[in-house]
């Protein structure tokens, strides 16, 4: 009680001076907005449907890049952890490729595929896939070697023993890299909208450009708070579950 | 009359029999010869630990044993088939619990039952009640094995290598890490748990007192190489207790000759 009254206070002390600095006028309002035409702004949107839509696209190829990132990338782990020859080709790429800033792969992108849906599913799974892989590989190494000694006295074979010991095993590592994936994904998708007009539809970084364009500060600061909503959102909804079972299984700290 | 004696004798089948193993560690910098030649016929029903200082190569004989190391010589028949890879009929009990972390108490017994053919859903389930029932962990089986304490976590592990019904466990030093009174607990429930289950039991521990309590015959490995020494055999009444004094003289016969052989080995090197 006392803390959710803490962070209330909190809030609205914020919003307050940020009021306050605007009605001294010491910056245009072109510049820095009030917080009420903001709060227009995202109520206006949301009438109008546009920002219902915009991010509907937005996510919608977040969550097919994200999702193919992860379909590909944790057998692609499992066999760079598994195999000598695998470990020394495809893994040296995906740590390469991992540190490139997944914002680079955008030009790539743009000339392979145009300006359409594939060429952001592209940056998005490029953005995703590397870190999962290598994820997946950590997480399978340092999994103990008596799990899979006890899984085999129990009569556990090959297969079997990967898919119910060194999978669930590195769990918890494979979880922090689908994190890492999904954050490296989000930040090069908003990139790819930003500068990339794809006409296939338009998605919160193209609207956040626009504000830009227009010098509307209300629909910069506004869009800018949606995506940090759909990201705390996301977070919630896809990592919790999972956070929550490692914390009741393996008892590690809880977020 | 020796004849007459041993024609009288109800002697049990041979269960496990090591046949000249031998077995070598190669790394880049030595080769390490952790078996010369050892041989050790263990009878169905019988509770034998093998006791020595680290190196001697107790553990490796006992991996061995399991199938999940392979002898560079010699062989070992369980049941008189040579054993080639891990199986059912030799459960395994590691130093550290090897449960696995993700699987609740109920799940971790399952799963080698789960492995077991001709087993429906709930009777699986029954029978790992009954073995966590058997260990005292009945209250437990929807608890996370974090939440356990490292005596109940052997318990746990205990009752998963048995559920699947194999006629051998092996053990590893399985009470080496608990504390003193939860490791006297347990010597009291495996006696109980062999005698009721009738299993043949091989147990590796570098305690020489705990290899008294425990074995019908202790058997002494020296190191570098690692060999037999001497077996011993320990006739005394069960349940036994760890503190007992007739038990005393046992562990104090075996130390000796532990010590007389660890002396002797110094000697030679020396010399």
């Amino acid at each position: 009680m006392r803390r959710t009254l803490v962070v209330i206070a909190f809030f609205v002390l914020l919003l307050g001076m940020w009021e306050a600095l605007v009605r001294t006028k010491i910056w245009s309002p072109v510049l820095v907005p009030s917080p009420l035409s903001v709060a227009r702004y995202i109520k206006d949107g949301l009438q109008s449907g546009d920002l219902e839509h915009a991010s509907f696209v937005t996510m919608r190829r977040l969550l097919i890049g994200y999702v193919l990132g992860l379909v590909f990338g944790l057998p692609l782990g499992l066999l760079t952890a598994r195999f000598k020859s695998c470990e020394d080709t495809l893994g040296v790429i995906a740590l390469g490729l991992q540190t490139l800033p997944s914002v680079c792969w955008v030009p790539l992108a743009l000339l392979w595929f145009g300006q359409t849906e594939a060429a952001m599913l592209f940056v998005v799974v490029m953005g995703t896939l590397w870190s999962v892989v290598i994820a997946t590989d950590n997480g399978v190494r340092t999994v103990p070697p008596i799990f899979a000694r006890a899984a085999r006295t129990m009569g556990s074979k090959q297969l079997h023993t990967w898919i119910k010991v060194i999978v669930p095993a590195s769990l918890p590592f494979i979880v922090s890299g689908m994190k890492q994936g999904w954050a490296f994904a989000w930040r090069s998708l908003m990139a790819a909208e930003i500068y990339v007009t794809i006409l296939s539809g338009f998605g919160l970084g193209s609207l956040l450009n626009y504000g830009r364009e227009l010098q509307a500060m209300d629909q910069v600061i506004g869009i800018m708070l949606i995506i940090i909503v759909i990201g705390l959102l996301a977070d919630k909804i896809l990592f919790s579950p999972w956070e929550r079972f490692l914390y009741r299984r393996w008892g590690t700290a809880k977020n | 009359m020796m004849a007459v004696h041993e024609e009288l004798q109800n002697v049990p089948p041979e269960k496990l029999v090591v046949e000249g193993v031998s077995k070598w560690f190669r790394t880049r910098r030595a080769a390490v010869h952790a078996l010369d030649n050892v041989s050790l016929t263990i009878h169905e029903g019988e509770f034998v630990c093998l006791v020595g200082p680290s190196g001697c190569g107790k553990s490796t004989l006992l991996n061995i044993i399991a199938g999940l190391e392979i002898p560079d010589s010699g062989q070992v028949l369980a049941d008189g088939k040579p054993v080639l890879g891990p199986g059912r009929e030799r459960m395994m009990m590691f130093q550290e619990s090897a449960l696995f972390p993700w699987l609740d108490v109920m799940d971790n017994v399952l799963f080698g039952l789960k492995l077991k053919p001709n087993l429906k859903r709930k009777e699986r389930r029954e029978v790992a009640k009954y073995y966590l029932h058997l260990v005292g962990l009945e209250k437990f089986m929807a608890a996370s094995i974090h939440e356990l304490s490292g005596g109940m976590k052997q318990r746990v592990a205990l009752a998963r290598a048995l559920a699947p019904n194999p006629r051998v466990l092996l053990m590893d030093e399985p009470f080496a890490a608990l504390d003193a009174l939860t490791r006297e607990q347990l010597y009291g429930d495996i006696q109980r748990i062999w005698q009721e289950r009738k299993k043949t039991i091989v147990f590796v521990t570098h305690n020489v007192r705990e290899a008294a309590c425990l074995g019908n015959r202790v058997v002494l490995f020296s190191p570098h190489p690692g060999r037999i020494q001497e077996k011993f055999q320990i006739d005394l009444p069960r349940p036994r207790d760890i503190n007992s004094v007739d038990l005393a003289k046992y562990s104090s016969e075996i130390m000796s000759a532990l010590k007389r052989h660890l002396n002797s080995e110094l000697a030679e090197v020396a010399g």
